[in-house]
């Protein structure tokens, strides 16, 4: 392997590894406070259990997300030197954003996780909201990074140099909006899918269990929304990967020559014209097709077989959502049947797959660009040699971290199944 | 001027991180080094003060880190490459630290499992604080920068004498820091003493580790051992500095704890302010400067005002943090 292959699968597996554990970090904290409130609007107690269990699972999760996002803030300078060196002036202000929002969260999770017998009940739940909302913000400027990077903005190449600068423009990138949506959507999706799918198996096995069953209904409050609105911002940044990064597409679809009514070949199903409508809302629109640049630049093809991935198993979603939604409001209750449990916990991975997927097909889509269009990643890896070191040890660390975490969340969630009544 | 303002702001964030996060680390240390009858007691202790405010303290390394490649990017980029190794040592460091605390607190794996993880806690905690100081004292002499050899992982040309007597005093120093906070968290009289026993060992090693390292700075790095001893600040700062030093062990052996935290704080600000006067204006030895590493003025402009805006969330809000848990004891 190349020394810049090495950089490139050392930043593959770190954002891959980190982009779990921030995604939980953003969705679990939303649902403790649900719980919560619910707690306190009812003085259930179990809404009390529940919200406790929820926020043992997020200092898991933040704190692992947390290293692991620091671990990355220096991976951009130990693999990427010449990147964050062209890119720092543009991008630090997104950056400092967020080391504000990410202290906000440390902060508030701090108090809230240890606070709950210091602080009044109200002040509790205000302390939850402000890490649900700061981890969000937290996304909101990194995601801001990504998009810059893929439709940089707020500069002038000028002999080979980046001048001019400008960061407000800069985070004004057209790819801010759908990148932004598309993500947070995104670990809402990945984080209440696993943990509906958990609750769903406790289900499974103990029917009665309303801890159970309050834990599902909450979650699937977040799923069902979120899972609805992913296909549309999906279609929405389709069209504006269609304008800015039009290889990008050609390579998520497969389009070899550049043509009017370009047609969308799903299987064996071709339908002309679809992609130029689908892409510019005009079925006789030009889509430009791979031939356009030279092979060696071209996208590679687990572009496009993660992009299929991540429709297909978006799609399940959707549909899943739809059935539940539908269920739901008919029968003014949940289904509760086996089939649909199984369902539920067979969509369990999809949501973390899919993110995944569609994290590859963002940067992977990128190639061989790190700035599209003006820094070649090749240009951007690091002098230093031998990178195959801090790789292997990076990825034993990580590897290590992942089956430990994988380990306590088996214990966690035994602990609520095991006894089947037991006090918490 | 925005440069040296930004530069500042980097130095600050240091400042807070060896301050709170340093004295979690120190924590760390003392886990490892628990002994004695009351051995247990010492490691809850330390556990409890760490537990709600170790993420919070992290994030001003994180802030420093985005400071300095938001405002100096190319001497980012030169610490990158350079120390590439001392960098991901700390890492795996701090990643390990962090996870098996958490994995201690919430692993819910039984005796042998809390115990397992409690001893990987301690000694990352241990060996990140010297990973630290070495990396900082390889910036100071900029040897490997120097040298102009093509870096690689396997080559160790980062570690001399003067850069690992700065590790080990930066051990000791948040050691020393950790223990004398301590002494107000502990609860009971023999905690105490236990802790107070230790910050002043660990405050008799950090001078010893200091005058070595001051001794080894000559040698290794002329330009800052020039500055740190023949400037017009050099003999008042050295003076009120091994003053405020004198007087953390004496409110130590009076069991003054709650102004000897303070006090021993104080020393720590100054051995840090000391090394960034120094420093200036260099920020990575041998060239790069304030001045020649310094981003574009439109980033600092427009990066100012989030510096302050943030600043006005995020100090009522850690004080706010701070008077939950650590008000109220003793």
């Amino acid at each position: 392997m190349s020394e810049v292959l090495y950089a490139r699968a050392q930043m593959a597996y770190s954002l891959a590894f980190h982009i779990i554990f921030a995604s939980v970090g953003i969705a679990m904290p939303l649902l403790m406070v649900i719980a919560e409130v619910l707690w306190l609007r009812t003085g259930d107690a179990e809404y009390l259990k529940l919200a406790k269990r929820w926020a043992k699972g997020t200092a898991v999760f933040f704190a692992v997300g947390a290293v692991s996002g620091t671990v990355l803030s220096f991976e951009l300078g130990l693999l990427f030197p010449a990147f964050m060196e062209h890119a720092g002036p543009l991008v630090g202000l997104p950056f400092s954003l967020e080391g504000f929002a990410f202290f906000t969260e440390a902060i508030f999770l701090g108090i809230y996780l240890y606070g709950w017998d210091k602080v009044g009940r109200w002040v509790h739940v205000g302390a939850g909201l402000v890490v649900a909302a700061s981890g969000a913000l937290s996304a909101v400027f990194v995601t801001i990074v990504n998009a810059w990077m893929n439709a940089p903005t707020g500069f002038r190449v000028e002999d080979g140099k980046i001048v001019d600068i400008d960061p407000l423009r800069a985070m004004a990138t057209p790819f801010a909006l759908h990148e932004i949506l598309h993500t947070l959507l995104a670990a809402y999706m990945a984080t209440t899918l696993a943990g509906g799918a958990i609750h769903a198996w406790a289900l499974l096995r103990a029917r009665t269990s309303s801890f159970h069953r309050r834990a599902l209904a909450i979650s699937l409050a977040v799923t069902i929304p979120v899972s609805l609105a992913q296909p549309l911002v999906g279609h929405y940044a389709g069209q504006q990967i269609a304008v800015h990064q039009p290889m990008k597409l050609a390579a998520l679809e497969g389009l070899e020559q550049t043509q009017p009514r370009a047609p969308l070949t799903v299987g064996p199903l071709e339908v002309p014209g679809l992609l130029s409508f689908m892409a510019f809302n005009d079925p006789d629109a030009v889509v430009k097709g791979l031939e356009e640049i030279p092979v060696q630049d071209r996208p590679h093809w687990i572009v496009r077989s993660s992009f299929q991935v991540m429709v297909g198993l978006g799609s399940l979603a959707a549909g899943y959502a739809l059935f539940t939604l539908a269920v739901a409001v008919r029968r003014r209750r949940l289904p509760e049947g086996r089939l649909w449990l199984l369902t539920s916990i067979a969509l369990g991975p999809a949501g973390v797959i899919a993110m995944e997927a569609g994290w590859v097909v963002t940067e992977v889509g990128r190639q061989p660009w790190t700035i599209y269009g003006v820094l070649r990643t090749a240009d951007a890896a690091t002098p230093v040699k031998d990178l195959w070191l801090p790789f292997a040890i990076f990825a034993a660390v990580y590897a290590v971290l992942g089956v430990v975490v994988g380990g306590v969340l088996v214990r966690q969630v035994r602990g609520t199944t095991d006894p089947p009544a037991e006090g918490g | 001027m925005l440069p040296e303002l930004f530069a500042g702001v980097i130095l600050a964030a240091l400042v807070l991180y060896a301050l709170l996060g340093g004295a979690d680390f120190g924590g760390g240390v003392w886990d490892l080094l628990a002994r004695g009858p009351r051995a247990a007691d010492q490691r809850r202790v330390i556990e409890r003060a760490i537990a709600p405010v170790w993420e919070a303290n992290h994030v001003w390394l994180i802030l420093a880190v985005v400071m300095l490649f938001t405002a100096f990017p190319p001497a980012f980029s030169a610490i990158a490459i350079d120390l590439h190794v001392p960098l991901v040592l700390m890492l795996v460091g701090i990643v390990l630290r962090g996870s098996a605390f958490v994995f201690r607190q919430y692993g819910d794996g039984g005796r042998a499992s809390t115990e397992r993880w409690g001893r990987v806690f301690a000694i990352a905690s241990t060996v990140t604080p010297v990973v630290i100081g070495v990396t900082v004292g390889a910036i100071t002499t900029g040897a490997r920068r120097a040298s102009g050899v093509p870096p690689s992982t396997l080559d160790l040309s980062w570690l001399g004498g003067f850069e690992l007597l700065v590790g080990l005093f930066t051990l000791a120093l948040f050691a020393f820091l950790a223990a004398a906070y301590l002494t107000v968290e502990a609860q009971t009289p023999e905690l105490r003493d236990d802790f107070r026993a230790r910050a002043i060992g660990a405050s008799l090693s950090a001078g010893a580790l200091a005058g070595a390292a001051a001794l080894a700075a000559g040698p290794a790095t002329t330009r800052f051992a020039d500055r740190l001893t023949g400037s017009w600040w050099s003999l008042p700062l050295a003076g009120l500095t091994t003053a405020v030093a004198l007087g953390a062990l004496a409110l130590l052996f009076t069991r003054r704890f709650g102004l000897a935290r303070v006090v021993a704080g104080s020393q720590v600000v100054l051995v840090l302010l000391g090394w960034g006067a120094a420093q200036y204006p260099v920020l990575v030895a041998p060239d790069l400067t304030i001045a020649s590493a310094a981003a574009p003025a439109a980033t600092l402009e427009v990066v100012w005002p989030v510096l302050i805006a943030g600043s006005v969330l995020l100090f009522p809000s850690l004080y706010w943090m701070l008077r939950v848990f650590k008000a109220g004891q003793r």
